[in-house]
C-alpha cells in the first residue's frame, strides 16, 4: 500500500471546496486529491499515493538523471574503470 | 512521457552495474528502508548483480508489517461491533491478529470494506449517517498526509460518524533505533524516496553525522535503485557519510510544504510500538488535541485486549535486518502468503512475501 505511482493529470475540478483531478495511470483513471500540489496543471505528471498527489514529477530532473547515467557509461568506455569512481 | 520507461532501460542498468563493480573494493552492508524498494530489488534480481560481499539488508519500511498486534486486535474488535463499517486498504485484511484477521470478521457478518483512498471512507460516512465509519489509518509519512486531510475534511464538512484508528509510524526514529541496536550491521541507508517527497530531507544529515552512515534518497525503478547503491558505495569507499538525493525528480529538499503543514495540524508525535521490534520513542503520530474527537480508540471501548503473537514467527528479526526471510524455519512451510504467520508474509511489500514470490525456485534448490 505504500507504493506511490506517477500519473498524468487529465482534468481538474473542485468538489466541496477541494481541488480534485482525474489522473491517468497508463489507461486506468482515478479521482485524485490535488490539495497538496495546488499549482499543478492539466497535462503535468504527479506522484499519487492512496488517492492523493504528494509531489509533482520534475521532467527536467528526470532527463538530467538519465543523462548522468549515460555519461557514466561513456566515461567508463573512454577512460576505463577509474572514471566516475570519484562521483 | 518517455522518461518513465527509461528508468528500466537495460543498457543504462548494465552501465550502472559496471560502475558499481568499478568502485567497490571490499564488502559492505546497506539497508533499503522501504518495502517497495525491497520488492523492486528482489523482483529485478538487483542484489544478485552486486559485487561479492555487498549485501542488501531489508528494512522495516512496510507499514502493514510493522503495525502492532495490539492495534490489529483493536481493529478486529471495532470491526466486529454492530453498526460499524470498517474500512481499510486491502493488505490489512489478511494480517493475523491474536486469534483471527479482518477477513474472519467479514466472513462472520462484519461490514469490512476495502477502499482505495481514505476519502472513499469519508464518502461512505456521508452516505451512511446512521452508521459509524472507521478507517484504519496506518502507514509511514507517505500515507499520513492522506489520512490527515481526510480527518480535516471530516471536521470541516461536519461528518461526525467518521473516525480514524491511527497507527502512523515515522522513518527517521526507526533509522536511529536500527543504528542503536548492538546487533546492527548496517553501514549505509537507501532512504525511502516517497517518504522524502512528503517530508523533505532535513531530518537525515544529523542521522548521517551522528551514526557515520551515508544516506542516499532513492527511488523505486531499477535504475533508481542501482544509482542509489552506486552513490552509497562511492561514499563508503571514500569514507564519507553524507545525505545525497538520487531521486530529485520526485524529492525536493524542503518536501511538500502544504502536506507538512497539514500533518503538523492534525497529528502530534508519540511513542509507537512496531510489530516485531518493540516501542521506539517518538516514532509515530497520533491525532492532535484539536482532532481527538475523530480518534476511533476513544470512540469505541477497545482497551484491555490480550494479545498473543505466533511463537514460530520471526518477522521482527526480518524487519530489523537480522534474519533473511528464507533463514526462518517456518518460511514456505507453516508460513506462506495463503496462511501467513506474520505480517511480513501478508503484505505485498513484506520481505517474506517478496522472497516467496520471487525466490521460491532458489529455495527449493537450497532445501
Amino acid at each position: 500500500m505504500c507504493l506511490a505511482v506517477p500519473g498524468r493529470v487529465l482534468s481538474i475540478t473542485e468538489v466541496d471546496g477541494t481541488s480534485m483531478a482525474q489522473v491517468d495511470f497508463g489507461g486506468v483513471r482515478k479521482d485524485v486529491c490535488l490539495e497538496y500540489v495546488p499549482d499543478v496543471a492539466v497535462g503535468e505528471y504527479v506522484i499519487v499515493h492512496v488517492g492523493f498527489a504528494i509531489q509533482r514529477l520534475d521532467e527536467a530532473s528526470a532527463q538530467e538523471t538519465l543523462a548522468n547515467f549515460e555519461r557514466l557509461g561513456i566515461l567508463k568506455e573512454e577512460f576505463g574503470d577509474q572514471a566516475g569512481a570519484d562521483r | 512521457m518517455k522518461y518513465l520507461d527509461e528508468f528500466s532501460n537495460p543498457d543504462l542498468a548494465r552501465r550502472l552495474v559496471d560502475q558499481i563493480h568499478a568502485v567497490t573494493t571490499r564488502p559492505w552492508a546497506m539497508m533499503e528502508v522501504c518495502g517497495g524498494q525491497t520488492h523492486s530489488i528482489i523482483r529485478h534480481g538487483i542484489d544478485q548483480l552486486l559485487p561479492e560481499g555487498v549485501e542488501m539488508i531489508h528494512g522495516p519500511g512496510c507499514p502493514v508489517c510493522v503495525t502492532p498486534l495490539e492495534i490489529i486486535d483493536k481493529a478486529l474488535a471495532i470491526a466486529a461491533q454492530p453498526g460499524v463499517i470498517f474500512c481499510s486498504f486491502g493488505d490489512m485484511l489478511r494480517v493475523p491478529g491474536s486469534s483471527q484477521d479482518l477477513f474472519g470478521i467479514k466472513s462472520a457478518g462484519g461490514d469490512v470494506r476495502v477502499v482505495y483512498s481514505p476519502l472513499d471512507a469519508l464518502k461512505l460516512a456521508r452516505e451512511n449517517p446512521d452508521r459509524q465509519v472507521v478507517f484504519f489509518g496506518i502507514g509511514f509519512e507517505t500515507t499520513a498526509p492522506a489520512n490527515a486531510m481526510t480527518v480535516y475534511q471530516a471536521r470541516r464538512l461536519g461528518i461526525p460518524n467518521f473516525s480514524l484508528l491511527v497507527s502512523h509510524v515515522l522513518v527517521p526514529p526507526a533509522i536511529a533505533a536500527i543504528m542503536e541496536s548492538p546487533r546492527c550491521r548496517v553501514q549505509a541507508f537507501l532512504a525511502a524516496g516517497h517518504v522524502c517527497s512528503v517530508m523533505g530531507t532535513a531530518e537525515y544529515p544529523p542521522l548521517a553525522e551522528k551514526y557515520g552512515v551515508p544516506i542516499v534518497v532513492t527511488g523505486f525503478e531499477p535504475l533508481d535503485i542501482l544509482e542509489g547503491i552506486r552513490r552509497t558505495l562511492v561514499q563508503l569507499e571514500s569514507g564519507r557519510h553524507e545525505l545525497e538525493n538520487a531521486y530529485p525528480r520526485a524529492v525536493r529538499a524542503e518536501g511538500n510544504v502544504a502536506a507538512m503543514a497539514m500533518l503538523r495540524d492534525v497529528f502530534e508525535v508519540t511513542d509507537r510500538t512496531w510489530r516485531g521490534i518493540g516501542t521506539i520513542p517518538g516514532s509515530g503520530w497520533r491525532l492532535s488535541e484539536r482532532y481527538r474527537e475523530f480518534d476511533a480508540e476513544l470512540r469505541f471501548d477497545v482497551s484491555g485486549l490480550h494479545t498473543q503473537e505466533s511463537a514460530l514467527c520471526r518477522s521482527g528479526e526480518v524487519l530489523q535486518g537480522l534474519l533473511k526471510p528464507n533463514e526462518c524455519a517456518a518460511f514456505g512451510k507453516q508460513c506462506t502468503p495463503r496462511n501467513p504467520l506474520g505480517a511480513t508474509m501478508v503484505s505485498s511489500e513484506g520481505a517474506c512475501a517478496a522472497y516467496y514470490a520471487y525466490r521460491r525456485l532458489d529455495l527449493v534448490q537450497i532445501s
